[in-house]
């Protein structure tokens, strides 16, 4: 898009009629009736729903303020500086953060490498393709629901460990017993397990992704590649991953967005705990914001949300994403 | 020699690449399966042996949930909560982005990039002042409480998809268009909206699975257990009924398939729109 580069610039009217008023009905004018009859309903419903809670979070964030009543018991910006103290509220952060680094660390890299390997002639390929991808479509409520039995003491996974665990060698017995956990009722591993159940549903996504980055690179680079002497893995290296730079940059955006946007999973599952291992912003947000009527605070906690994901993506626009914006095609 | 290792290392390279794509279809279904025939056992057989075909096969829990009318109260909540707000979406983001696409007017890209801050707000950040927003409206427990505000975090996307969409289509037509006496709304209606199926059909599919999945804002707004979605319904079960785990995993089976009836139906569209999607997101 042209305009990307400079987004306040208004364009004016390039057509070859001299007059101010163009000719009725030329391309690329509409009387301003007609404009507001095509714009306005979409710029009401977003201001109403979107723009002015933002505004007026911003307002009585400013407050302590039960959600009921005028707003009068001013406090500035007590609500921030309690929220930013909290150790609950850095816990979540925290959390956040790292369900973000596993996610660039664990599921990127292997979201890629089944991409590669659907990238090759497979026979049924796309049944894979389409199997992988099919843990999207379901909600994170369905996912948690289902994922909570599973993990439970004696459910499912524990069962498959104690089987398969003895059979590995020099992997006794007791080393097995002594690795079994309630999956999510240990704060050592709950955030870990969260973990394992959001790349469960949400690699298949990347990969998806990454697939497109990969179909979108020329075969007669490989092939220039492997005349050169190339070989595969110094092709994937060299030729391979550099094409698919923006496409993993934008998978990467998405992971960091996402894993400070959990909410549904960890709300069916575990609800934050145990004793707050699993909190994240949104639990945070929810749990002593909404859930204890705290509404001035909470409207603080929304906008450091909204503060922090936008620092982050605004950051990552402009020292990562910028190279692939820059004379990109939309 | 190396006529013959060349196939002998592709036959062992193949081998492996098929070991771990079914370790890994593995790992994606066994959970699906589990839940699925989960269904079909009693809470005592799940305990007792969770692996292997259900003996006896039990049918009360599928039947049971099938039965019941708060399900199918979901269902109905559920798919209307989707489909209204699609109907909405579509027009509302076709139109703004048929203008925003087609004409040159003052503070057009201003315009743009106000609808484009919604792509960087999340609506759990929003839920809180939201809520209190559908609140003065008198909007809580009342479908329109979700479907609204779907409709208005929908639209940020739905324009950015469209935009360069209705660009790419000729200035030709619109020519011709004009020379035969077609406006705006005309041409939108008769040119333009046929031309744009298929990127219309993909924001009616990712708005669709993304309205049937959603659990904050219909947690937050939906008050009565009589205007409950399906993901509410789910976990309502999940928690009221935790340790009966068979009636658990048959209420969440059935509630996923209309979601995997649409994926079978709609794959291409759903990833098409988030491919797309990312590329600008």
């Amino acid at each position: 898009m042209q305009t990307q580069s400079q987004p306040t610039r208004v364009s004016q009217p390039s057509a070859p009629t001299p007059s101010r008023r163009p000719l009725r009905g030329a391309p690329g004018y509409a009387s301003w009736p007609t404009l507001a009859v095509l714009v306005l309903p979409a710029l009401v419903v977003y201001g109403l729903f979107v723009i002015y809670p933002i505004v007026q979070s911003l307002r009585f964030s400013v407050y302590n303020w039960n959600g009921l009543g005028p707003l009068t018991d001013w406090v500035g910006l007590g609500n921030f500086v309690e929220a930013l103290n909290s150790p609950d509220f850095r816990a979540a952060i925290f959390h956040c953060f790292v369900i973000a680094v596993l996610s660039l660390t664990l599921q990127l890299p292997f979201a890629l490498a089944l991409a590669v390997l659907l990238n090759q002639k497979l026979a049924g390929r796309g049944l894979f393709r389409t199997m992988f991808f099919a843990p999207y479509v379901l909600s994170e409520v369905v996912t948690g629901v289902v994922w909570r039995q599973l993990l439970r003491p004696d459910g499912m996974v524990d069962r498959v460990i104690e089987t398969v665990g003895p059979l590995i060698p020099g992997v006794s017995e007791a080393a097995v017993q002594e690795f079994m956990r309630p999956w999510l009722g240990d704060p050592g591993v709950a955030l870990y397990s969260l973990f394992f159940v959001l790349t469960w549903k949400y690699f298949g996504l990347h990969m998806v992704l990454l697939l497109a980055g990969l179909q979108g690179i020329p075969s007669e680079l490989k092939e220039a590649a492997a005349i050169d002497g190339a070989g595969p893995w110094q092709a994937f290296r060299h030729v391979t991953l550099p094409l698919l730079g923006p496409t993993i940059r934008i998978s990467m955006f998405l992971m960091i967005i996402g894993s400070f946007h959990v909410f549904d999973l960890v709300w069916v599952t575990t609800r934050g705990g145990p004793v707050g291992a699993t909190q994240t912003m949104a639990t945070y947000l929810i749990d002593f914001g909404f859930g204890r009527n705290r509404f001035g605070y909470g409207g603080a906690v929304s906008i450091l949300i909204f503060a922090i994901s936008m620092v982050l993506a605004l950051f990552y626009q402009r020292f990562v994403l910028r190279r692939d914006v820059e004379g990109a095609l939309t | 020699m190396a006529v013959a290792t060349i196939p002998v290392r592709r036959v062992l390279s193949r081998t492996v690449l098929y070991v771990v794509a079914l370790a890994v279809l593995a790992l994606i279904l066994v959970p699906l399966v589990y839940a699925v025939l989960g269904g079909f056992r009693t809470t005592g057989q799940i305990a007792e042996r969770p692996v292997g075909l259900p003996d006896p096969w039990i049918f009360t829990n599928y039947l049971g949930t099938l039965r019941s009318p708060a399900f199918w109260r979901q269902v109905w909540n559920s798919t209307f909560i989707a489909l209204a707000t699609t109907l909405l979406i579509l027009p509302l983001s076709s139109l703004a982005a048929f203008a925003l696409a087609r004409y040159r007017f003052r503070g057009r890209e201003a315009i743009y990039t106000f609808f484009t801050i919604g792509l960087l707000y999340p609506v759990v950040a929003a839920t809180l002042p939201l809520w209190l927003t559908l609140r003065d409206l008198d909007l809580l427990g009342n479908p329109w409480g979700v479907i609204l505000p779907q409709v208005a975090f929908g639209l940020p996307l739905s324009i950015v998809i469209l935009r360069p969409f209705f660009r790419n289509i000729p200035d030709d037509l619109e020519d011709a268009a004009i020379i035969d006496g077609c406006g705006p709304l005309r041409f939108y209606w008769h040119v333009m909206l046929p031309l744009s199926r298929p990127a219309l059909s993909t924001i009616s599919v990712l708005t669709i699975v993304g309205s049937w999945n959603a659990f904050l804002l219909p947690l937050l707004v939906l008050t009565r257990q009589d205007q409950w979605t399906l993901p509410l319904g789910v976990n309502n079960i999940s928690t009221q009924y935790g340790t009966d785990t068979a009636l658990v995993l048959a209420y969440t089976v059935l509630s996923i398939v209309p979601a995997l009836i649409l994926y079978a139906i709609a794959e291409r569209h759903i990833v098409s729109g988030v491919t797309s999607g990312a590329v600008k997101g």
